[in-house]
């Protein structure tokens, strides 16, 4: 089992305020990822939630039970830091086993579940190493080697794939959404990169400023953003925000397209129109950087192969039934 | 741009290399072939280098006229005592620095290092008078404690910059595996810690089993080190070239040995973790 609740966590450094009352129910087995722009307190939650830091209000559940007094250790939780921290002087075994070693299991038993974990992670070869004998992607399998033996009611990840390349990175998420699956254990994913967000959660936890803006399935979030920041924080390339007339018409302050939704037209007179100040060919995909007078920079999505160049000039029609609206103080307009 | 390795540019920078580290040790190599002349040709104008009547009787005399093997003890017991105390204190000091440090963290570690600003000779009469009145003249207890005083600042700086290095994370995820304070410090703290201790251990032996000030103006016979022994055969009668020469290769030999051997420690102690 592994659910955790946590209701109204406050945090501050000395003055600093910085977690504003936090309030969150996880479910036992889901994946839920943090994102937000760096500073937001991403890690600060994740490390409230490990026992790593002193909640300065509210509480934390894990299985109904509040552990704010409960040291990291008996709280139940395994945690992979973006740095490793594998233990420099202990080989792959030793870093994997020591946790099994700190909870007093005997040496057979330690050996046997340590061999398991490594089988599973494509790490019996390395058995016997120093971690700094091992590439950046083995030393970041160790670490979850090192998280998963000791079967936690949930792993905690703070940004565990950002040292790597491009490539492993794109490797090791599925390996670790793969993992979670298999093993079925609640996961805490701390990114700031919302691909990763958007591919492994279940479910998204949009943090700002030490506040959570948004919680729900990656899809929810895409489609129905709560408000402005989430909806610019959500998608890439960024959705269309657009004030002025445009918006009044629809009866909001400000109304947001994502670059997906507006159709471009070549030749046309309705919609927003515009030059294109950049475009990007991927083949697969169009982008075009469309620089539409008043209304600012519009960016638009088109599938596939568009031979349109900078400085042609185009129109791009929203898409009506894919148009955001919110009010004057970002909140999402619902019909 | 990388540079290129020529086969040209290899050779000069060997030649240079071997050419700068002979030039540094040409005085010790000369010292010790000194050792082995007669008082003559060790004053011998031109000297010569290899083709002189090689002699061991520089260190038989040296032996009969002093007591070697009393002041090595000495300098063991000085350097040893006054470098194991230092860590002893400097331990737990640069440990809680490095591990809970405070707003005044930086100045007590400045304000420490200050104190080697100072010219020792500046607090000799002092520290004489001071040592008089206790009867801890020519003692091995006061020599001990004075360099272990003055080498400390140095020991504390050190460990602190080793400890500094340790990962936090490293800590917390040995928090997060269930490891008591205790048992944080015997499986992970002091692994990492040791080679940080032995090369400030080698360091502060080296420095202490070398210092001259002190102990050659506070030690007369019973606890004078080597560095007194050496100092004996400069006589105001006239220099002894070949004996001071014998005496001072006997004096260096052991700590040239200890530095041999743990070269790898040593470079990194004197790098002050500037290199990992
Ligand atoms: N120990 C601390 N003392 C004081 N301020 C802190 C401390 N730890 C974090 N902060 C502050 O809390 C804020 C949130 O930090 P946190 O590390 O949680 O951000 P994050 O969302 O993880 O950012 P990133 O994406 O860059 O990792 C930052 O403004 C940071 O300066
Ligand atoms: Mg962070």
């Amino acid at each position: 089992m592994g659910q955790i609740t946590l209701q109204g966590v406050q945090k501050s450094f000395g003055p600093v305020h910085i977690i504003k009352g936090a309030d969150l129910e996880i479910a036992d087995g889901s994946f839920v990822v943090f994102v937000g722009p760096s500073g937001c307190g991403k890690t600060t939650l994740l490390r409230l939630i490990a026992g790593l830091e002193d909640v300065t209000g509210g509480s934390i559940l894990i299985d109904g039970k509040n552990v704010v007094d409960t040291p990291p250790a008996k709280r139940g939780l395994s945690m992979v830091f973006q740095s490793y921290a594998l233990y420099p002087h202990m080989s792959v075994r030793g870093n994997i086993g020591f946790g099994l070693k700190m909870a007093g299991l005997r040496k057979d038993e330690i050996n046997r579940k340590v061999e398991a974990a490594a089988a599973t992670l494509n790490l019996t070869p390395y058995l016997e190493r120093k971690p700094r004998e091992l590439s950046g992607g083995q030393r970041q399998r160790v670490a979850i080697g090192r998280a998963i033996v000791r079967e936690p009611k949930a792993f905690l990840f703070d940004e565990p794939l950002s040292n790597l390349d491009a490539a492993l990175r794109v490797q090791m998420r599925i390996e670790v959404t793969r993992l979670q699956k298999q093993l079925g254990t609640t996961a805490i994913y701390v990114t700031h990169d919302q691909v990763e967000a958007m591919t492994m959660a279940d479910k998204i936890v949009v943090l700002n400023g030490g506040k959570i803006e948004q919680y729900g399935s990656p899809l929810e979030l895409y489609e129905r953003p709560a408000n402005l920041f989430v909806a610019g924080f959500i998608g890439s390339p960024k959705m269309n925000l657009v004030t002025g007339d445009s918006a009044a018409q629809k009866g909001a302050a400000t109304i947001g397209v994502r670059p997906e939704h507006l159709k471009i037209d070549r030749d046309g007179t309705g919609g927003w129109q515009g030059t294109i100040a950049v475009a990007e060919h991927l083949g697969s995909d169009t982008f075009l950087y469309v620089d539409a007078g008043p209304l600012g920079m519009l960016t638009a999505r088109y599938i596939g192969e568009l031979s349109l160049h900078a400085g042609d000039r185009v129109s791009l029609v929203p898409d009506p039934a894919r148009i955001h609206r919110f009010d004057a103080s970002g909140n999402a307009l619902r019909n | 741009m990388a540079r290129k390795s020529t086969t040209q540019r290899v050779v000069v920078s060997t030649i240079g290399a071997w050419f700068f580290g002979f030039l540094i040790f040409f005085p010790i190599l000369w010292m010790v072939l000194a050792s082995f002349k007669t008082e003559l040709e060790a004053f011998a104008i031109p000297p010569s280098f290899l083709f002189f009547h090689w002699t061991t009787e520089n260190y038989a005399t040296v032996q009969e006229r002093s007591d070697y093997l009393l002041h090595a003890m000495n300098s063991i017991i000085i350097a040893g005592g006054s470098t194991l105390i230092a860590l002893l204190i400097a331990i737990p000091a640069a440990w809680s620095m490095a591990f809970s440090p405070t707003k005044r963290t930086k100045d007590i570690l400045l304000w420490m290092l200050s104190t080697k600003m100072m010219p020792p000779v500046g607090v000799l009469v002092p520290i004489y008078l001071i040592y008089k009145t206790f009867g801890l003249l020519d003692s091995r207890i006061g020599l001990v404690f004075i360099l272990c005083l003055g080498n400390l600042p140095i020991v504390i700086w050190m460990l602190f910059t080793y400890f500094k290095e340790i990962p936090r994370d490293i800590l917390e995820a040995a928090r997060m595996d269930g490891a008591t304070i205790g048992r944080e410090l015997v499986y992970v703290l002091t692994p990492m810690a040791i080679p940080g201790l032995a090369s400030t251990l080698l360091l502060n032996l080296i420095l202490a089993w070398n210092e001259a000030f002190w102990t050659l103006n506070l030690s007369t016979s019973n606890a004078a080190p080597l560095t007194t022994f050496i100092a004996s055969y400069s006589s105001p009668e006239g220099l002894f070239w070949a004996k001071l020469s014998a005496a001072s290769t006997l004096a260096i030999a052991p700590i040239l040995v200890l530095g041999w051997f743990s070269q790898k420690q040593l470079v990194r102690g004197l790098t002050f973790g500037a290199v990992k």
